[in-house]
């Protein structure tokens, strides 16, 4: 039955992929493109890595089609609506393009059917290590105690990612809605607050369960995006300085820890022993708030100014056109 | 045990029989609005009756509390959702669909 469940799942999923590359219609393609984020992540509970699953429904789905969504939005309003880039370049590349790609599956699949001959990898000596990592959820353990230095810079190149899209442009302001959809307000005060205590929660279950930073970064940073659509705390992110600590805290935090472990026991991020999961949590506390804002403001698609630029021209036709396409 | 076994099968049987009618709701009626209606009334009493077979099978009041939760989120969601697409559509002009029309 499940075998069948499984058959299913996966057929729909490579339908849902094509579908979403190739819909004439960018917005039923957008569309397509979320429902199979969270395929993808129910194929990820089938295979038993809920971590990954709870960050592929909300990075994957839910903050990347909120993404495009935007982009969608914006390329319309702009009156271009993309050329479908079917037919932008020649059809020899295309074709060049498929026999390589063909021929990368196939090598991975060779490389699938060899695996199984070998043993087990290193899951033995991860899990036997697992008392002394400070924490019992062996993927935080590997994420920030076995593997902390690939970490640290993944958080490195989230912060890259937005001073990337900083410097490149100014913030679309999402117009204010609030006057206009007076429904949203009473799900936003349901919504928000539980988020953040979601988020929270998802952190601190994640040194004995599924979750951690990550999947709590991208919960919070769901709650920023709406937070965002409703027209909150503009002057806050518009402040000189409260943005950038917020984004670059979870860097700052993890260095010091770096620096710290280096002179507490000679070697990068090994923590003092009987107290890793202390330290691990504060990384990810603070690693947390940089996800969230970094992933929430994201979505602004370039930097919140400062000097009177930001407010949005034009409110009442801004706001109508965000208001539907944004969800 | 076999009785609530029996009766979350049951459940997930009625369950998957409005997320049907659901969809077919979704595929077959005419205009935005009707269409809206059966997706969020059919779907939500889908979810609902699952979530009632899921605490059957729950291992503890927590596991039926958070449960009891998830199905708050999503009925708040899905009313609110449906409310501003419904809104937006109207606010474009979209005409509901007369009977005799075509």
């Amino acid at each position: 039955m499940l075998y069948l469940f499984d058959l299913v799942l996966l057929v729909v999923i490579v339908l849902l992929a094509w579908r979403s590359l190739n819909d004439a219609d960018l917005f039923r393609g957008t569309v397509s493109f979320i429902a199979l984020g969270l395929l993808i992540a129910v194929a990820w509970v089938r295979l038993r890595a809920p971590d990954v699953a709870l960050a592929e429904a909300a990075v994957g789905s839910g903050l990347t089609g909120a993404l495009i969504l935007s982009a969608l939005v914006r390329m319309r309003r702009r009156g271009r609506d993309a050329p479908r880039p079917n037919h932008a370049g020649g059809a020899i590349p295309r074709r060049l393009i498929g026999v390589l790609l063909l021929a990368l599956f196939l090598c991975l699949c060779g490389a699938m059917l060899r695996l199984a001959q070998w043993p087990e990898g290193l899951t033995e000596t991860a899990l036997a290590e697992l008392p002394a990592s400070g924490v019992s959820n062996p993927v935080t353990a590997v994420l920030l105690n076995y593997r902390s230095y690939d970490t640290l810079l993944e958080v490195a190149v989230l912060l890259l990612a937005i001073v990337g899209v900083w410097s490149l442009r100014r913030a679309e302001w999402p117009g204010d809605v609030r006057e206009s959809y007076p429904l949203l307000m009473p799900l936003l005060r349901i919504v928000l607050p539980t988020l953040v205590l979601a988020a929270a929660y998802v952190l601190w279950i994640g040194t004995s369960k599924p979750g951690g930073a990550f999947q709590g970064g991208a919960l919070a940073g769901g709650a920023f995006v709406l937070m965002l659509l409703g027209g909150f705390g503009r002057r806050a992110l518009r402040h000189r300085y409260r943005m950038r600590v917020a984004l670059s805290c979870g860097l700052l935090v993890f260095i010091a820890a770096s620096v710290g472990t280096m002179l507490l026991t000679g070697e990068i991020l090994r923590y003092p022993a009987g107290f890793a999961g202390h330290w691990i949590l504060a990384i990810e506390a603070a690693a947390l708030i940089s996800i969230a804002c970094t992933l929430g403001l994201l979505y602004l698609g370039g930097r919140p100014e400062e000097a009177g630029d930001g407010t949005p021209v034009n409110r009442s036709v801004n706001g109508s056109k965000n208001g539907s396409m944004g969800r | 045990m076999i009785v609530l076994d029996v009766l979350t099968g049951l459940l997930l049987c009625a369950a998957a029989f409005f997320f049907v009618s659901g969809t077919v709701g979704l595929l077959r009626l005419p205009d935005i609005y009707s269409r809206l209606h059966a997706l969020t009334k059919a779907d939500n009493v889908g979810l609902g009756l699952t979530v009632v077979a899921l605490m059957l099978q729950a291992e503890s009041w927590s596991e039926v509390f958070k449960l009891v939760l998830i199905y708050a989120m999503v009925l708040s969601a899905s009313a609110t959702v449906c409310y501003l697409i419904g809104n937006e559509a109207h606010r474009r002009g979209q005409r509901p669909r007369r009977s005799g029309a075509n």
